[in-house]
Order: structure tokens, then C-alpha cells, then sequence
């Protein structure tokens, strides 16, 4: 068995973390599979600290002003729109 | 009929000329076209439109291409038999009853029956080098950063590339000659700019987009498939060949003794690192798709969660609705792994294993100048065959993934037939060096 057993409790869990509304049967399939999968991730323990020293420089463009999308098209896909926004749920 | 390689079929022509007019091409359903829907093959996404063009579609209309559909594939590249797609899984046209791989399984199977002269797939672990091996053709994975991944919807973005898929190892390359190259919209294809000075652009380079300086700039890699390997030394990798089926083996020494035959040399060599590959792909994987994937809300483009409830509760039913199994369970996984008290344990553990991998590599390519394997270690599974053991599927990828993870880049062309289904051979190249694995995959071609 895998150190970090996961239960159906445990999935919903991470499925609330992540918003993704599961069903119960989807909890308890996923919940079998990733005892497996986590088991098998375990033989990462094995793996010895690799020291990575890489050089890293930011990169920066010229803040200039370009050509974007116009609103019409950045909104063509949205469920919902009012006077040239998204509309969303409401927060609570 | 057809094989179910399309999603939607469009024709979107190009310029009058360049080189690659008269030449049809498909493209993968999670590489953007303005106007045209692109899928990703999820439910998701099965009425998006995209406002505006990949970096890729814009080069292949401006080479004159016609583009001819935009092809199936796993949900979001997330698979490596195409039968996670929404849209039904696509057959082999080499054996119908068999899977044509994955994740870009549409672009190869619309190779492999004709129904394109080339088509446009991407790499995240394997998903071109898998499929054009399982279909007979031929596939390549650049190195990082070679080709924009702008208008790529991304899956696992540090690992990922597009890259070409054709029925000969010339015209993959010719058609990586088009889509090769800087793009100011990828920052990773930008080599003009990281100056010694802290990030200054140097004058001469950044007036022309950075093309002074990127990799692909002097290189022709359809002139490299010349066939001329004589002296080349190839590099086996034995760790990857002690997993894999017989047959598939058998066809790969039969393959090494002709190169040698012309001329190659073969040294063993050994990759410590690549038994903890598979599991540092996918913890990786699988953490940067739970971050990527967190777009799909609902709110600004597909299936919405409606306004009931409150705002979590509206995204958490665009999610469950609009994702399939397959897609939740990585993106679960990822969010767990990278969760408190997990990071260390799966995520930074990960990070190591892909930097001793790298190592592992470039130690490799001081005795060799390319390294081959079978593309995967395994014949085309039956359809239906591997659905319901996800860490099954997870393990046929044992020879595609370090070299995401390296970020090399890497071919797969055809070494004939076992009981009548495709085999592939698999090069990987250093950093940048496509024209050796193209050269070498042409000799192969005989």
C-alpha cells in the first residue's frame, strides 16, 4: 500500500481544491486508482537532490503599445455578457 | 468510415505560393484557427471559436499549405490511444481494430490513410513520436522552444512543443523548416534577448523579431535528410529496451544491423535516471494541467455552470459537466501533488528527477551523436484494450517521456511490421539538434 492512503473523503477534497463538482461513484473509483498511482509515484523517494544551478535573466520587451483583440471578438465565446463585460456567477 | 480522424472538417487555404503550396495539412484540435472550432476534443470546448490564428497556422497559410480539418485527439492531449477524445476514438488505419495512439492520434491516422499530406500534432510526452509510431509514419518532437507554442491551449506547458507528422522523414522535416522560429508571443522561442547585461537587447538582433540568434535561423532540415550516416555513432538505450515486447525489439536490432551496414557505429549506453521518468513526467505533468486547466470556468468561454448557487459552485458544475474522466483524474492528481504537505514529496522530488535526467542525457551525447530506442515499447494496443487501467496506460510511456523532460528533441520513423502492426524507432538528438536526428531517421528510410 501507498504511505499517503486516499479515501473517497479525501478526493472530494481535492475535487472541492480543485472545482470539480464529483459524484460520489466518481470519489470512489478515483479513490481505488490513485492509491495505485500514488504508490507508484512513491519510488520518488529514491531520487537524490540534483543540484540545478541555472543562470536566469529577465527578459523583457519594449513597453510599447500594441494591437490586441477587439471586445466584440474577446467576448464571442462568453456564456453571458452586459455592456461589453463577462458576466460571472455571483461570488457568494 | 474515414477513421474518425476529424473533428471538423474546414478548408482553410493558404497563400498563392510558397513551399509548401499543393500540399494538404491537418491540424491538431488544440492548436488555434480563427473562425474554425477547436475542440481540444473535450466536451468542454465543443462550441468554441477561436479569435485568432496559433503562430503555426499563420505560417503554414503564409507557406501557401491548405489546411484540411482540425483532427482528433485525446481530451486536452491528455492520453496516448485517442480514446479519451469527446468526439469517439479514432482507428488505426494500418489494423481498424487497433488504437492509432495518442494523444495526436487524428493527425497520424489522416496521415497514415491520406487523407493529408502532413499534418501538425503536439509533444507533451510523446504525443507525436507515439502515434506516428503506432500508424506507420513519421513524427517529430523539436527541442523546447524551437517552435511557438502561441495558440497552443496548453496542457502542461514546460514540456509541450508542436511538431510534424508526414509519411516520409523529408517532409516532416520541410514542414518543421516552415513552423520553426522565434515569435515575440513566445517568450520561450526568444534568444535575442538575455543579454550578459541582465536582459539588454542586443540592437542588431531584436530589430528582426530575434531571428539573428534562434536555432532555427541557418539551419535547413529537409536538406539534412540526406541518408548520409556513415561515421555517425548511434547510442542504444539498453535501459529502455529490457521492458519492451520482443517483437517490437527484434524490429529494432534488425533496424540497428542495416544502419550499421551503412556505415554507424553503435555504443551500449545506460540512463540511470530513466527508471523514475515516468513517475516525474506525470507528477509534473499533471501539477502544471491542474494550474492550466484552471481557465475553464465557465465564464468567458465553454460550458457554462449557470448562475444557481454561488460562484464556486457555478465553476465546479462547468467542470464536472464539461470534463471527462480522464481529464479529472489529472487534474485531481495534480492538485493533490502539489498541495500542502505533498510539494516535497512529489513535486520538488519530481523537479529533481527531470534535472538528473537532463544530466543522464548529457553525459550520453559525449559518447554518442544521436541515441535510439524503440518509440514505444509496446505493438498498437486493441481498441477499448487499455481503458480501464490508467496506470497501464501511464507506463507505455516509458521511452517518450525523458525527453520532454530533458527538453530534446527526438524522431520516430517507421522500422516495419510485427503480425502487421507499425513498429517505430525512436532518435533523440542534443539540444538543437535536429538535422542529426532527421539525417539519422533518413538513413532508416533506405
Amino acid at each position: 500500500m501507498s504511505e499517503t492512503p486516499v479515501d473517497a473523503a479525501e478526493v472530494k477534497h481535492v475535487a472541492e481544491l480543485a472545482r470539480v463538482d464529483l459524484d460520489s461513484e466518481e470519489a470512489d473509483a478515483f479513490a481505488a486508482q490513485f492509491a495505485e498511482i500514488l504508490e507508484y509515484f512513491d519510488a520518488l523517494d529514491e531520487v537524490p537532490e540534483v543540484d540545478t544551478h541555472e543562470d536566469l535573466v529577465n527578459v523583457m520587451r519594449a513597453d510599447d503599445i500594441e494591437e490586441s483583440l477587439d471586445q466584440t471578438a474577446a467576448l464571442q465565446n462568453a456564456d453571458e455578457t452586459e455592456d461589453g463585460f463577462f458576466k460571472g456567477p455571483r461570488v457568494s | 468510415m474515414a477513421h474518425n480522424a476529424f473533428i471538423t472538417r474546414e478548408t482553410i487555404d493558404g497563400a498563392d505560393d510558397g513551399p509548401l503550396s499543393g500540399r494538404t495539412v491537418a491540424v491538431k484540435d488544440n492548436i488555434s484557427t480563427e473562425g474554425v472550432r477547436t475542440t481540444c476534443g473535450s466536451a468542454m470546448l465543443e462550441s468554441y471559436v477561436p479569435p485568432y490564428d496559433a503562430t503555426v497556422v499563420e505560417r503554414l497559410k503564409q507557406a501557401g499549405a491548405t489546411i484540411v480539418g482540425k483532427t482528433n485527439m485525446d481530451e486536452f492531449g491528455m492520453g496516448g490511444t485517442t480514446e479519451t477524445s469527446a468526439y469517439g476514438p479514432v482507428e488505426n488505419p494500418a489494423d481498424s481494430g487497433h488504437v492509432p495512439g495518442g494523444s495526436s492520434g487524428g493527425s497520424a491516422a489522416a496521415v497514415a490513410a491520406g487523407e493529408a499530406d502532413l499534418a501538425l500534432g503536439s509533444d507533451t510526452g510523446g504525443s507525436v513520436r507515439n502515434p506516428a509510431a503506432f500508424c506507420g509514419v513519421v513524427g517529430i518532437k523539436p527541442t523546447y522552444g524551437l517552435v511557438s507554442r502561441y495558440g497552443l491551449v496548453a496542457y502542461a506547458n514546460s514540456l509541450e512543443q508542436i511538431g510534424p507528422i508526414a509519411q516520409t522523414v523529408e517532409d516532416a522535416a520541410a514542414l518543421l523548416d516552415v513552423i520553426s522560429g522565434p515569435d515575440p508571443n513566445d517568450g520561450t522561442t526568444r534568444f535575442d534577448l538575455a543579454g550578459d547585461d541582465g536582459g539588454a537587447a542586443d540592437d542588431r538582433s531584436a530589430a528582426d523579431g530575434g531571428s539573428a540568434t534562434h536555432p532555427a535561423t541557418d539551419a535547413n532540415y529537409a536538406a539534412a535528410a540526406d541518408g548520409d550516416v556513415n561515421g555517425t555513432t548511434v547510442g542504444v538505450v539498453t535501459d529502455l529496451l529490457e521492458g519492451a515486447d520482443d517483437r517490437v525489439v527484434d524490429r529494432f536490432e534488425a533496424t540497428l544491423d542495416d544502419l550499421r551496414s551503412q556505415g554507424v557505429d553503435t555504443v551500449e549506453v545506460s540512463l540511470d535516471s530513466v527508471e523514475h521518468a515516468v513517475q516525474a513526467y506525470y507528477v509534473i505533468a499533471m501539477s502544471e494541467a491542474s494550474s492550466n486547466l484552471a481557465r475553464f470556468d465557465g465564464v468567458r468561454y465553454g460550458v457554462s455552470g449557470g448562475d444557481e448557487g454561488n460562484w464556486n459552485e457555478s465553476f465546479a458544475r462547468a467542470r464536472e459537466d464539461g470534463f471527462g474522466e480522464e481529464v479529472k483524474r489529472r487534474i485531481l492528481l495534480g492538485t493533490y501533488a502539489l498541495s500542502a504537505g505533498y510539494h516535497d514529496k512529489y513535486y520538488q522530488k519530481a523537479q529533481d528527477a527531470r534535472a538528473w535526467v537532463k544530466r543522464d542525457f548529457d553525459d550520453a551525447f559525449e559518447r554518442a551523436d544521436v541515441l535510439a530506442t524503440p518509440t514505444m515499447p509496446v505493438l498498437p494496443p486493441a481498441l477499448g484494450e487499455s481503458l480501464s487501467d490508467p496506470l497501464q496506460l501511464y507506463l507505455m510511456d516509458a521511452n517518450t517521456v525523458p525527453v520532454n523532460l530533458a527538453n530534446l528533441p527526438a524522431i520516430s520513423v517507421p522500422a516495419g511490421e510485427a503480425d502487421g502492426l507499425p513498429v517505430g524507432l525512436q532518435f533523440v538528438g542534443p539540444k538543437f539538434g535536429e538535422e542529426a536526428i532527421v539525417r539519422a531517421a533518413s538513413a532508416v528510410e533506405g
